[in-house]
């Protein structure tokens, strides 16, 4: 009987061993920079706040932390639909101006594995920026970081909250360098084929409520060609 | 502790450790929720998927400026100093079994300086995302066509055309007073020698 309990207790050691090794595990975090840091090209940097309630519009299935904005929106309840989150935001340029409006759609990947460190999330965004014209973009979005850094710590916090400062290239993909997929579609957009990132800085984080103080930042390059009109 | 209970320890830890590993390797953590896709093929080899959008029940969102009635109620869109006579719309999209399969968004303007554009980004969770541009002019016969921008995932090699048609008379629902229809005829890509896909 006492090799029983020593087996189930050895059992339960490792398990939690395993655990706590993958959750501080340093070889999972790998925070870079921008691999559009050293382009020569046009850069647009726009920036959202990924709270829910300073959006135009968010929903999800209705049941997590995040409260639906405005209050009487619909619920993404269906199920192949349920693991979808929208954001509908205004998107500011770097001086803090109205640039624009994007639509963002995000799905949890069925790619997602936890014991490398991969909690990816296949995202859109359709963007519309007034005297420019549309454009979307596709990537692969890895939270990670943003789980282990913020999330967790908030859920174990005695206030269930966290207070810090948080700043993620979230993007990792499609693109070999980890760069997202953009395709333009209308206006001085049409026809561009270019990569873009998105990041994500916070500083605030309820366990009971979500993201407190949060923005996102959507980088994208414009070939130079793209500024003269040419095609 | 005598040598035998600390190996029996010794082997419960490494039994744990390989469980907590085989379990978090293979246990799917993501699932996605898959209805079978309805899908037609062409004679081309091609294929046609159509989509059905019902009015009101499928309706999220609708942004446009100067309008008092926005969807939802309480949306605080931006105002037309800023985006003009821009529309957005969001839906839930429905296969032709009408159950709920993905999202779409709907952007639509008349603006002078990007030209008037009309555009669908339909995104399938489980499947991936089309990006359409549509003419902004429909056909005589009411169809508004027009092409894949781009896809991804299970659309990013794809190319060819989308409709969109307004139905207004849908006799088999009453809740349903009109049906925007999106049908897609795509085609993968050519292969290079016969034979080869």
């Amino acid at each position: 009987m006492k090799h029983v309990i020593a087996l189930a207790v050895g059992f339960l050691t490792g398990a939690v061993l395993f655990v706590l090794g993958l959750y501080f595990n340093p070889f999972l975090d790998k925070p870079g920079i921008s691999p559009l840091a050293v382009t020569d090209d046009r850069i647009i940097d726009l920036s959202y706040s990924a709270v829910a309630a300073d959006s135009i519009l968010y929903t999800d299935h209705g049941e997590t932390i995040v409260s639906p904005h405005p209050a009487r929106v619909v619920e993404l309840w269906e199920p192949a639909i349920r693991d979808t989150r929208l954001l509908v935001s205004l998107l500011r340029d770097s001086r803090g101006n109205r640039a624009g409006i994007g639509v963002k759609f995000a799905t949890a990947s069925e790619a997602t594995s936890l014991i490398r460190g991969e909690a990816l999330v296949d995202s859109v965004w359709h963007v519309y920026l007034p005297g420019e014209g549309t454009f979307l973009v596709d990537q692969v979005e890895n939270h990670w970081a943003y789980l282990r850094e913020i999330v967790i710590p908030a859920r174990v916090s005695s206030g269930d909250n966290w207070v810090g400062t948080f700043h993620r290239i979230m993007t990792i993909g499609p693109g070999s360098l980890g760069t997202a997929r953009v395709t333009g579609g209308s206006g001085s957009f049409a026809g561009l084929e270019t990569e873009a990132v998105e990041s994500l800085t916070a500083r605030g984080y309820s366990a009971l409520s979500g993201p407190v103080s949060m923005t996102g930042g959507l980088t994208v390059t414009v070939p130079d060609r793209r500024i003269a009109g040419q095609p | 502790m005598d040598q035998a209970m600390f190996r029996t320890l010794i082997v419960g830890i490494l039994l744990g450790l390989v469980a907590a590993g085989g379990i978090t390797y293979s246990y799917p953590v993501v699932d996605l929720h898959r209805e079978r896709s309805i899908i037609s093929v062409q004679p081309n080899g091609g294929n046609t998927e159509a989509f059905r959008i019902n009015l009101p029940r499928d309706r999220i969102m609708v942004g446009l400026s100067g309008v008092e009635d926005s969807i939802p109620a309480e949306l605080e869109w931006p105002d037309r100093d800023f985006l003009g006579q821009f529309q957005a719309e969001l839906f839930k999209v429905r296969d032709r079994n009408n159950a709920v399969v993905g999202l779409a968004s709907r952007l639509a303007s008349a603006s002078e300086a990007t030209g008037s554009f009309i555009e669908w980004a339909v995104h399938l969770p489980a499947r991936g995302t089309i990006y359409a541009t549509m003419n902004v002019t429909p056909d005589d016969d009411g169809f508004r066509n027009g092409v894949l921008r781009s896809g991804t995932r299970e659309f990013a090699e794809l190319t060819g055309a989308v409709r969109e048609q307004f139905v207004a008379d849908v006799d088999d629902d009453s809740e349903v007073q009109g049906r925007i229809e999106l049908v897609t005829r795509l085609v993968g890509p050519q292969s290079d020698e016969e034979g080869t896909p």
